[in-house]
C-alpha cells in the first residue's frame, strides 16, 4: 500500500470510513499481497495440494496477522528502531507458538490436519511485511484492518489455487470425490488425474495463471515497460 | 525518551524476552495436561482402530479399559515383567538391535476372540511416521492396520493415514506358509499376492517407509507370537473351537491356526 500516513484525525472518523474500508478491500484485487506483491510464495506452494489445510491455515494466518498488527501497532513508539525486525520476529514467533499449543490442547483434529504449516506461518514475509510498511506507523484500529485485509487477500489467492490443484490432481474438493469414479480409466472410462498438480511447481503456475487473469481484467497492475 | 539509545534498546529487548518466555511457557505448562490427555486419547483411539473398533476420543478410554486385556512388553521373545507398554520410548527402541530392544505389545478381547496390537514406529519422506498393527491368534493374519505421519507430502505420502491404503492390510500374513518371517511390503505398481499391498503414486519414499516398518518393527515379535499362539491352541479344548465354529465366519481361521502351528512345533 502506497498511502500508508498516519491519520492525525482519526477521533473523528467513523470505523468503517471509505479510507478504511479500502484497508480492508485494496489487498483483495489491486494490492494482493501474492499475485500484486509477490509474497508468501512459499506457503502457497506447500500448503494448497488440499482445499482443507489452506483453508485453516488461512484463517491461521488471519488470526496471527491481526493480532500481530494489534500489538506491533501498540508498541509501535516504543520499539527500538535498530532491533525493530527482531522484535517483529518475536511477536510473530510468539503468537505462532500460542494458536498451535492452543490448537493442540482445544481443537486437536485440526491441529493435526495443519502439523507442520502452522509454524509455516512464521516464515510467512507477508506479515513481516505488514508490521513493518504498516503496523509500525498506524493507529491500531487501522493496522487491525490492514491486518485482516492483508491475511484475506493471501487467503483467497490460497484457497483459489487449492481448488484448483485439489480438483485435477485428486478429482477431489474438500476429500469428496466430485468426478464420478466410473470416468477413470481404471474403471474402464476416459479420465485420469493429473499427478503433476500435486507437485509443487503446479502451484506456482497456477499463481501465476490467476496473476495473469486479474491483471488482463485490472489494467492498472500492468507495468508501463 | 530517546527510543534509539543503546541502553534503551537492551532494556527493551531484555524485557521483551522475558515476557514473551513467561507467556509462553505459562501457556505451555497451562495447557500440557489437556495436550498430554489429547495424546494419550489418540493412541487408544489409534489402539482400538487397529482391531477395528471406532470410538470417538472422548470414549475411547473406556472402551480401550473394556476391550484390551493385557499390556505387555516383549523382549527377545520374553515377557519383560513389571514393565508398561507406556514406559516404553519407541522411537528410541526401533532404533536398537533385535536382542536389545524392549516391544511392548497389546492384547485385544473381542467378541471371545483374541488380537495382538503392535505399535509401529519408522521413518517417511519428511518426519515419523508410526500406526498400530493387530494380528490374529495364529500372529500371522493382519486383523486391521492405521498409519499416521507427522508431515508427509499432502495429497502424496500423508495418504497412508487413509482408509484405501491401510485397508488394504487386512487379511495379508506377516510369516509364509512354513511360518518363517516375511513381512508385508508395499509394492510400487501394484502388490500382489498374501504379502504385498498397492504402493501410493508419488508417495515412493513414504511407501517404502511402511515396509521398512514393517519389517523392523514386527521381527521383535515374531518369536514371541509363535509361541503364544501354539501354546494357546494346545490350550484350548477342541470341543470349544467346533462349538464356536459355525457361529461366527471368523471362527474358520481356528483351523488353520491350528494347521500352521503343527508346522512351527
Amino acid at each position: 500500500m502506497s498511502t500508508e500516513t498516519v491519520d492525525k484525525t482519526k477521533d473523528k472518523e467513523p470505523l468503517f470510513s471509505k479510507k478504511n474500508r479500502k484497508l480492508l478491500s485494496d489487498p483483495m484485487n489491486d494490492d494482493n499481497p501474492i499475485t500484486v506483491q509477490v509474497l508468501g510464495i512459499c506457503s502457497a506452494l506447500a500448503i494448497t495440494v488440499q482445499l482443507k489445510p489452506a483453508v485453516v491455515m488461512a484463517m491461521s494466518v488471519v488470526f496471527v496477522m491481526a493480532a500481530g498488527n494489534i500489538i506491533i501497532s501498540l508498541l509501535r513508539n516504543m520499539i527500538p528502531q535498530r532491533v525493530r525486525i527482531i522484535v517483529m520476529l518475536t511477536v510473530i514467533a510468539a503468537l505462532v507458538i500460542l494458536v498451535d499449543q492452543v490448537l493442540k490442547a482445544y481443537l486437536f483434529d485440526v491441529s493435526k490436519q495443519l502439523s507442520v504449516f502452522i509454524g509455516l506461518i512464521i516464515t510467512n514475509c507477508i506479515i513481516m511485511g505488514r508490521f513493518e510498511a504498516f503496523a509500525m506507523g498506524n493507529g491500531v484500529w487501522k493496522s487491525f484492518l490492514d491486518g485482516v485485509g492483508n491475511a484475506a487477500g493471501y487467503g483467497v489467492i490460497l484457497i483459489l489455487v487449492s481448488i484448483f490443484r485439489e480438483f485435477f490432481g485428486t478429482g477431489t474438493l474438500w476429500g469428496i470425490q466430485l468426478i464420478p469414479e466410473s470416468w477413470y480409466m481404471s474403471n474402464g472410462g476416459f479420465y485420469s488425474d493429473n499427478g503433476m498438480m500435486l507437485l509443487p511447481p503446479m502451484a506456482l503456475i497456477s499463481v501465476a495463471l490467476i496473476i495473469w487473469v486479474q491483471r488482463s481484467y485490472n489494467r492498472k497492475l500492468i507495468e508501463e515497460n | 525518551m530517546d527510543t534509539n539509545s543503546n541502553s534503551y534498546t537492551f532494556i527493551f529487548s531484555a524485557v521483551m524476552v522475558i515476557v514473551v518466555a513467561a507467556l509462553l511457557s505459562l501457556a505451555a505448562t497451562a495447557l500440557q495436561p489437556r495436550q498430554a490427555e489429547n495424546v494419550r486419547q489418540e493412541s487408544w483411539q489409534n489402539i482400538l482402530k487397529s482391531v477395528n473398533i471406532d470410538v470417538s476420543r472422548a470414549e475411547s478410554e473406556e472402551a480401550y479399559n473394556k476391550f484390551i486385556v493385557e499390556e505387555l512388553v516383549i523382549q527377545n521373545g520374553q515377557v519383560v515383567e513389571g514393565m508398561h507398554p507406556l514406559e516404553i520410548v519407541l522411537a528410541d527402541e526401533v532404533k536398537k538391535p533385535l536382542e536389545d530392544r524392549k516391544n511392548p505389545l497389546y492384547v485385544a478381547e473381542k467378541d471371545g476372540e483374541t488380537f495382538f496390537v503392535i505399535p509401529l514406529r519408522g521413518g517417511g519422506l519428511w518426519g515419523p511416521i508410526w500406526g498400530f498393527i493387530s494380528l490374529k491368534k495364529d500372529a500371522s493374519t493382519i486383523y486391521g492396520a492405521n498409519f499416521d505421519h507427522k508431515s508427509e507430502t499432502p495429497g502424496l505420502g500423508a495418504e497412508i493415514n487413509q482408509s484405501f491404503f491401510y485397508n488394504q492390510f487386512q487379511d495379508k500374513n506377516i510369516l509364509n506358509e512354513e511360518g518363517v518371517f516375511k513381512s508385508v511390503e508395499v509394492k510400487k505398481g501394484g502388490g500382489s499376492g498374501p504379502h504385498q499391498v498397492d504402493g501410493i503414486s508419488g508417495g515412493t519414499v513414504t511407501s517404502d517407509g511402511v515396509t521398512d516398518m514393517l519389517k523392523n518393527c514386527l521381527a521383535g515379535y515374531v518369536d514371541y507370537l509363535k509361541a503364544r499362539s501354539s501354546k494357546h491352541d494346545q490350550e484350548l479344548p477342541v470341543e470349544e473351537i467346533e462349538v464356536d465354529d459355525p457361529t461366527e465366519d471368523d471362527q474358520i481361521d481356528i483351523p488353520q491356526s491350528g494347521e500352521s502351528e503343527e508346522e512351527v512345533v
